[in-house]
This record gives C-alpha cells, sequence and structure tokens, in this order.
C-alpha cells in the first residue's frame, strides 16, 4: 500500500465520521414522544409525595398539583378561593360550620399498583382529613406522623370534627371561628388521598406506600421516579377537568443552578424552576428563552427589640427608619429584582393596599427625631444580619453595610453580627439582638398568614415575631378580621393594622422580592404559582 | 503455569481481603452510628436498634462481626443507601453498568482511531503526517479530561447548541431497565419511536465518549507508533527487504503481529486509567453511573454507599489488573519480567 493511498482512506475516515457527528448533533430532534412530552427541570428530590408531611416547596412542586386536587383551589390570578373537589361549600352564621357540596364523578388514578373501584366521594375527605388531625387514625403513624403544616397553624384545635352527610357532602365543624380556614383548605398541603388504597394498602401490610406510590385525582399519574434522577408522570385521561397539558411530564432533578440553566439553553429542559441571580440576565438576553417573574408573596424586613431600650420608643424607631434609602438598597441588593415594600403584604394578595404610604428618606428629620429622643450623637447599635440567603434577602450582609453608612450619616454607629443560621435564630428567639434583618415567605394567600405570625404577642415565644413586639390594639384588630367571612371586610382590618404598624414602626418593610421561573419559548401557559407548588395542567408546547 | 495462575490467585485473594477489611473498618471509622454506617438503616425506636444490632451481629466479638459482613457481601446483602433507603446492591447494578458502557465505547474508539495512526506514524515516520499524528497525540494527553470535558460543554453545548450536557437519554423515553447498557436496552425495548430513542442515547454519548477516549487513544498511538517502529528496524525485516518483500507484505506478515503482541497488555492497562475518567467525566455529564454515585454519595454523607462504592471499584480494578497481566504472561512467555511493564 502506497503512503498516498493510506492517506486517502484516513482522509475519507475522518471526513465520514465528522460528517457522522454533524448529523447526529445538527438534527434538533423533533420526536413523537419529546412533541407530546415536558421536561421540567426541578431543584432537588421530594421527601415523599404526600404535601401533608413536609411544608418544602420541592414537595409541593413534584405531587400536590400534579398527583392531587383540593376541595378548594386559589385563583392565581388574584387570590381568591375558587371551587376544586367541592363544588360549592356553605358557611353557617356562626362561622362554625362547613358544609361541603363534592363534585360527583371524579375518578382517582388507575395505575399499575392501584386500580379504583368507585369514583371520589366524602369518605376520602374524611380519610385525608383525619389522618392528620385524628391521633388514632390508622394512617396518622405512618411515614413518621408528622405534619408540619397543620400544626404550626394548630389546626387540629380548630377542627372539632368532620362528618360525612352523605356520599357527596361532608360538613366541617370548628371550635372558633377562623376566616382563614378556606384558604387553608385550598393550601398545597390539604390534598385529597385515595381512601380506598388506603383501606387497600392496610389489608396488604405495606400502608407506607400510600406516600411512595401515590394515588390521587390530580391531573397527572405516577409512573416513576428515581432519587435525585427523575420524577415521571402520565397524564390522567379521566381527570374531571378539560386539560390540555402534556401527554408526559418528566421532573429532571438537577440540584445545581448553573446545570439547569445551561440544560434550559439546550433544549433539555423545557422549564426551570429558581434560576439564579447571575444567570437572569443570560436568560432574558436570549430570545428563545422566557423569563417569567411575579412578585412573591414574601417579605423582607428590618425588625427592631422592641423589649429593648431604646427601640421601645417608637420615635427612635421612626427616625431610624427614616435614615435608610430603601430605593437603592433594592437595587443593590435585590439587582432590582425586588418590588418596594410598603406594608407586610405584597401586591399578589387580596389585602394589599395600595394607596398605603411610604416612610420615605429624610435623614435631617431622622437626626430631629433621634435629637427629641435623646439620642447622643455617637449611639451605635447592632444590626443583626441573617446568614443565608432567601428570596426575600438575597445578601443580608451586603444590606447591612450599606444601612450602616446611611445610619452613620445620622450619627449612629452600627456593629454588624451574624451567626450559623441555627444559633442566630436561636439568640433571635431569645431576644439578644438590638435590629434584624430577616423576612418571611408566607404559604397561602391569607393575609393573616403574614399578620398574625410576624407581629402578634402570641407570636414572641414561637420565635416569628422577631420585633418581640406587642400591642393588644394590633392583636385585637387580627384577632376580629379572622371572625369575619367577607373578604372586603375583612380588608379594613388588615389596613387599619397597617396604620399601626406605620405609626409604631415595630419593623420596616424592605422588599417583596419577585419569584422566578424560565421556560422555553416553546411551552405556553406555565405560570408561577404565588400561593406554592408548580401546575402544569393548562401547559402546551407550540 | 499451574504455579504462576495459583500465585495469581493468591495474589487477587490477598489484596482484596486487604480490601474487604478496610472497607469493614470504614463502618468504624467513619463519623456517626457504626449500625447506621453498615446498615444504612437510622434505628427509630430501642427495639428496632437491638433487633438490627442482633442481624448485623453487632453485640458479638468483632471477628464474628466480620465474619457475617463477609457472608453478607458475597450473598448480595450490601445494606441499604442511607439517603434513598434502596438496596446498595440495586443501586449500584443499574450505576455500574452505566459506567462500563462508556468505558467499552471509549476503548473502542481509542483502538480504532489510537491503532491505525499509531501505525501510520510508525511506518512513515518522520514525515509530516507522522509529524501531524504526534503532535496531535501530545496536545491530547496534555488536556486535563474534566478541563477537556468542560470546553465541550461550552463549545458543542452552549454555543452551537448541537449536543445535549447531561444524562444517558431523554427522560422522555421511558427505557426499560435491563441489562444496564442503554443502546442494547433501547434496542430490546418494547417503546413505539426506537430510533429516535436511540438516535438520542447516541448523542448523549458523544461528548463523554470523546472526553475521556482522547487521552486514552493518544496513549494508544504512542505505544503503537513505538513499537511498529522498533519492530520494522529489527534485523529480520531488513533481511526480508532484501530478499525483495514489499514494505506491504513486511507490514502485514510481520510487523502487525510482531509489534501489537506486546503492546496488547499495556493496552489492556489503560482500562484502568480509563475507568477513572470516566468517574470524574460522569459527573460533569451527570451520566448515572458509579462515579457519579459515589460522588453523590460523598455530597450526602451516605456513608454504606461510600464504603461499597469504594470496594466495589476497588475490586474491579484489581481484578481486571491482575487478569489481564496473567493472561499477558499466560500468551507471552517467553519474554521475562523485565521487558514487560510493570503492572
Amino acid at each position: 500500500m502506497n503512503p498516498n493511498a493510506q492517506l486517502r482512506i484516513i482522509k475519507s475516515a475522518i471526513l465520514l465520521s465528522f460528517s457522522l457527528i454533524l448529523m447526529l448533533g445538527c438534527s434538533k430532534q423533533k420526536t413523537q414522544i419529546t412533541q407530546a412530552g415536558i421536561t421540567f427541570c426541578s431543584e432537588g428530590s421530594p421527601a415523599s409525595f404526600n404535601p401533608q408531611l413536609d411544608t418544602s416547596s420541592t414537595t409541593a412542586d413534584a405531587s400536590s398539583h400534579q398527583i392531587y386536587d383540593r376541595l378548594l383551589e386559589f385563583n392565581t390570578d388574584n387570590g381568591e378561593i375558587e371551587p376544586g373537589l367541592a363544588s360549592s361549600w356553605l358557611v353557617s352564621n356562626d362561622g362554625l360550620t362547613y358544609t361541603f357540596q363534592l363534585r360527583k364523578g371524579v375518578e382517582f388514578h388507575d395505575t399499575p399498583y392501584f386500580t379504583p373501584t368507585r369514583n371520589f366521594n366524602a369518605d376520602d375527605v374524611v380519610f385525608s382529613i383525619d389522618r392528620w388531625r385524628v391521633a388514632s387514625h390508622p394512617y396518622h403513624e405512618v411515614s413518621g406522623g408528622s405534619y408540619p403544616y397543620f400544626q404550626s397553624l394548630g389546626l387540629k384545635n380548630t377542627i372539632k370534627d368532620v362528618t360525612r352527610i352523605n356520599g357527596y357532602r361532608v360538613e366541617i365543624s370548628l371550635y372558633k371561628p377562623d376566616s382563614s380556614f378556606l384558604a387553608n383548605l385550598a393550601t398545597d398541603f390539604s390534598v385529597i388521598l385515595s381512601a380506598e388504597y388506603g383501606m387497600n394498602l392496610l389489608a396488604e401490610g405495606s400502608p407506607s406506600n400510600i406516600d411512595v406510590l401515590p394515588i390521587g385525582t390530580g391531573p397527572y399519574k405516577f409512573v416513576s421516579y428515581r432519587k435525585d434522577q427523575f420524577i415521571r408522570y402520565q397524564r390522567h385521561s379521566d381527570y374531571f377537568l378539560d386539560t390540555i397539558g402534556p401527554e408526559h411530564l418528566v421532573f429532571d432533578i438537577t440540584p445545581k443552578s448553573s446545570l439547569r440553566v445551561a440544560k434550559l439553553i439546550t433544549g433539555e429542559c423545557d422549564a426551570v424552576a429558581f434560576p439564579s441571580q447571575n444567570d437572569l440576565e443570560i436568560i432574558r438576553n436570549r430570545d428563545d428563552l422566557t423569563l417569567l417573574e411575579r412578585p412573591g408573596l414574601n417579605v423582607g424586613f428590618w425588625a427592631f427589640n422592641t423589649s429593648k431600650p431604646p427601640f421601645d420608643n417608637p420615635k427612635v424607631r421612626r427616625a431610624l427608619a427614616l435614615a435608610i434609602d430603601n430605593t437603592s438598597l433594592l437595587e443593590a441588593v435585590y439587582l432590582g429584582q425586588a418590588t418596594r415594600a410598603k406594608s407586610l403584604v405584597p401586591s399578589a394578595s387580596w389585602a394589599y393596599q395600595p394607596n398605603m404610604q411610604d416612610t420615605g428618606y429624610n435623614p435631617v428629620t431622622a437626626r430631629k427625631l433621634l435629637d427629641e429622643a435623646g439620642i447622643p450623637d455617637n449611639f451605635t447599635m447592632n444590626i443583626w444580619a441573617m446568614p443565608v440567603q432567601r428570596a426575600y434577602n438575597p445578601n443580608a450582609m451586603k444590606m447591612a453595610q450599606l444601612m450602616s453608612t446611611y445610619l452613620a450619616d445620622v450619627g449612629v454607629t452600627v456593629n454588624i453580627v451574624s451567626y450559623d443560621w441555627a444559633r442566630f435564630r436561636e439568640n433571635l428567639t431569645a431576644g439578644m439582638h438590638d435590629s434584624v434583618l430577616i423576612g418571611w415567605s408566607a404559604d397561602n394567600g391569607d393575609p393573616d398568614n403574614f399578620y398574625r405570625p410576624l407581629l402578634t404577642c402570641a407570636a414572641i415565644p414561637s420565635g416569628t415575631n422577631r420585633a418581640q413586639w406587642c400591642n393588644p390594639e394590633y392583636d385585637a384588630l387580627i384577632e376580629s378580621a379572622l371572625k369575619i367571612e367577607d373578604s372586603d371586610e375583612r380588608r379594613i382590618f388588615y389596613h387599619r393594622a397597617n396604620q399601626i404598624i406605620f405609626r409604631e414602626t415595630p419593623l420596616v418593610p424592605i422588599a417583596h422580592a419577585y419569584q422566578y421561573q424560565a421556560v422555553n419559548n416553546q411551552i405556553e401557559g406555565l405560570t408561577i404559582n404565588p400561593f406554592g407548588g408548580i401546575r402544569f395542567d393548562d401547559v402546551v408546547r407550540k | 503455569m499451574l504455579n504462576l495462575l495459583l500465585r495469581y490467585i493468591n495474589l487477587m485473594v490477598l489484596t482484596i481481603a486487604i480490601l474487604v477489611i478496610i472497607s469493614f473498618s470504614l463502618a468504624y471509622m467513619f463519623p456517626g452510628d457504626t449500625l447506621t454506617n453498615i446498615s444504612g438503616i437510622v434505628p427509630q425506636s430501642n427495639e428496632q436498634r437491638v433487633a438490627l444490632e442482633a442481624v448485623f451481629k453487632l453485640d458479638r466479638s468483632i471477628f464474628v462481626q466480620f465474619w457475617y459482613y463477609l457472608e453478607n457481601l458475597i450473598s448480595g446483602d450490601w445494606g441499604v443507601s442511607s439517603s434513598s433507603q434502596v438496596s446498595l446492591l440495586e443501586e449500584i447494578s443499574i450505576a455500574f453498568p452505566a459506567t462500563i458502557e462508556l468505558i467499552t465505547y471509549a476503548l473502542l474508539v481509542s483502538i480504532f482511531v489510537g491503532i491505525p495512526l499509531g501505525f501510520i506514524g510508525g511506518i512513515w515516520h518522520h514525515k509530516p503526517f507522522d509529524f501531524g499524528v504526534v503532535t496531535f497525540s501530545v496536545v491530547s494527553y496534555s488536556f486535563p479530561v474534566f478541563w477537556l470535558a468542560l470546553i465541550f460543554i461550552t463549545i458543542f453545548c452552549l454555543q452551537l447548541g448541537y449536543l445535549p450536557l447531561s444524562g444517558r437519554v431523554n427522560f422522555l423515553y421511558d427505557i426499560p431497565h435491563s441489562s444496564g447498557f442503554i443502546l442494547w436496552d433501547i434496542m430490546r425495548a418494547d417503546i413505539p419511536d426506537k430510533k429516535d430513542a436511540f438516535l438520542d442515547a447516541l448523542r448523549h454519548l458523544i461528548l463523554p465518549t470523546a472526553s475521556i477516549a482522547l487521552v486514552t487513544t493518544a496513549i494508544f498511538i504512542r505505544f503503537t507508533r513505538r513499537s511498529i517502529m522498533d519492530e520494522m528496524n529489527k534485523g529480520y525485516i531488513e533481511a526480508a527487504k532484501s530478499r525483495g518483500f514489499t514494505t506491504k507484505q513486511i507490514f502485514f506478515k510481520h510487523g502487525l503481529r510482531n509489534s501489537l503482541l506486546p503492546i496488547l497488555p499495556l493496552m489492556a492497562m489503560q482500562i484502568s486509567t480509563l475507568f477513572t475518567n470516566a468517574m470524574v467525566v460522569e459527573t460533569i455529564f451527570s451520566w448515572p453511573g458509579i462515579g457519579n454515585w459515589i460522588i453523590q454519595a460523598i455530597y450526602q454523607r451516605d456513608y454504606p454507599a461510600i464504603r461499597i462504592g469504594m470496594l466495589v471499584v476497588s475490586v474491579f480494578v484489581v481484578t481486571l489488573t491482575i487478569t489481564i497481566e496473567f493472561i499477558s504472561r499466560a500468551i507471552d512467555p517467553a519474554r521475562d519480567k523485565f521487558q514487560r511493564g510493570a503492572v
């Protein structure tokens, strides 16, 4: 063989292999299954497939709106409560008895591990609520027996009884009126399980499967799951609502946020959860991707320890609030990814008060107020900056540094304090701080979820009232708001509470951070659900 | 011959025994509860603890414990992963074939690219083409594998968007797990769009295979080139030439065979290099193989998984190395051990 012949062969072999690679590579495949399915890159593995057991949003994303339905649903646009599995409901005049009329003809999932023999009815509602409510329920202790959401709200002590009136009517009686009760039934955590499946599993002796191989009425059936790899769902063809969602749904579990965005760029993901702040610009600059954003149900604030002088003086708190330019904090810390907070609730909630006045930035008045309160020129205070990143405050340390320069202008010296997260919260609850930069994320659309844990007297020992602020007038307003059903009337109470917060300034609201989701432009209908888990029932591929 | 076989078996058994002892003692050396480190189960109650201790013989002397540990290893009862509560044997039997698949393809690429290039370079050495081949091999040998993988991702996935950057196949294709080799499983699977799934799996394979094959290809080129240069300069080749044989005849009759024989074992030895590189590349391309699996176990402090993963990987490498060494001794006993590359 002469060298030239050999070279020719080599050359053609190389060319051939390159063209093969290019052929494989360039043909961005549009096959049947990739057309009919949607891949969502989620940020972690769910703890189980039952959101009753866990408050993390990862579990809620993977199960709440895919596998299950609730009695009631939130309208994702205005937060109003809409019919879910309950087609209508009645509240007695004393606010103590709730009667739910259930939807007929709702089918449970038919899967290889369970074939339902009956449709959804009142037994399933009683089963699902009693599971977390009644300690003697056969499923109460299954999978750990801890139901954090319901426990944190003390719902066990609110509900007196859940009774089946007939096959499609359920009555829930309460010990005391609670106008946030309906909202609690609409959260991600109040899912309806199948009683029949539960009984079958008990008979088989494998009750814990109820949370591992889930059965619900939701728009998607569970197919398979491998930890840290994927979750597969298939459309529930007999779903009671007409949905246009994809035939197949896959959660590709990708914990690294940069990798999720990279996979979105290569088209391996159609949508990604929680893109990091650094990647937002990259997503915005690409024509084939869309960044969904909306103000989240959260608030970041600066709380003063009102049990400690001189912060027990409203004048001092007011002065310190006036010394800070909040607008510059929004730009420097949130990189513009947040809206200015004037009270506790963001605009996504129905209790939002658009005409709320703002504290504003006025260092001259601030100094004047401080002088009136007798605060000397070289006064020193500390600001505790939380050590972790949260949507409501992505960089508390930086915020504290910026604030210290503002406070220096009015003659206040700042020491910034931080501990590791566990000790930080412990010391906060013990009240060792002068002031703290922290925040709150709500899990339902009800404003009570903000006003009660953040500032009522009862919330001081449980550690969510970081201002250690106790005002009977405020508490009375929050209590009376809960006794009223009509949201227009309730709103008035919350607006009056806003006035008290404004006057007393136990905390300075800083920002409501945006929530983000990034999607491929081929995907339509995906929205951010401000009230919890992601929903795919109306998502289509163009 | 029998003597040789016995010597190698002895070596293998001793090495593996030491590995097993190390893995057993890891259960005691890792932080936390020894019972959890061995079983992967965090006992919820005192009764469960006592029951588990009885199962794993933790209430007996250390030698009895070791004996039962050995028994469990052999019977495939390796405990469960403390993070997923799935049997370790099952998890490994899913992850391990994925790695083997990756190194098989990389090895094939290296053989079919590296050996021909090495021969051409060796036969026409110090010619322009040879310089090209040598340059290629030096350059690609010098690339760190993880860096190369990242560069591939930047160019082919993020800039050009030609190829996917993670996994083995689009998760929308639900391929039933049977052999663990994705291409084979797809061919055997009863799914509607088999051809698309196969192409998709191929697209996923290109970059990880290329990243680890490049280094091995460079090594193969250098081995073959050196070997053929040595062989073709030997006296008997000169003699053949003077008798009037053509280069082609000499090469295919003598050169090829005689130069391949000594380097085949050296090449087989590269499988362990390939294996380590594959474990690195897997984490970059999220390839669900054993390397990626062990890294995840380390992140999650899943001590039972780390312990068993380390044992499985090292036993695999040791067995492979000793077997290759033995075979090369057996088929070519004439060369003495100083001529042969050391293990």
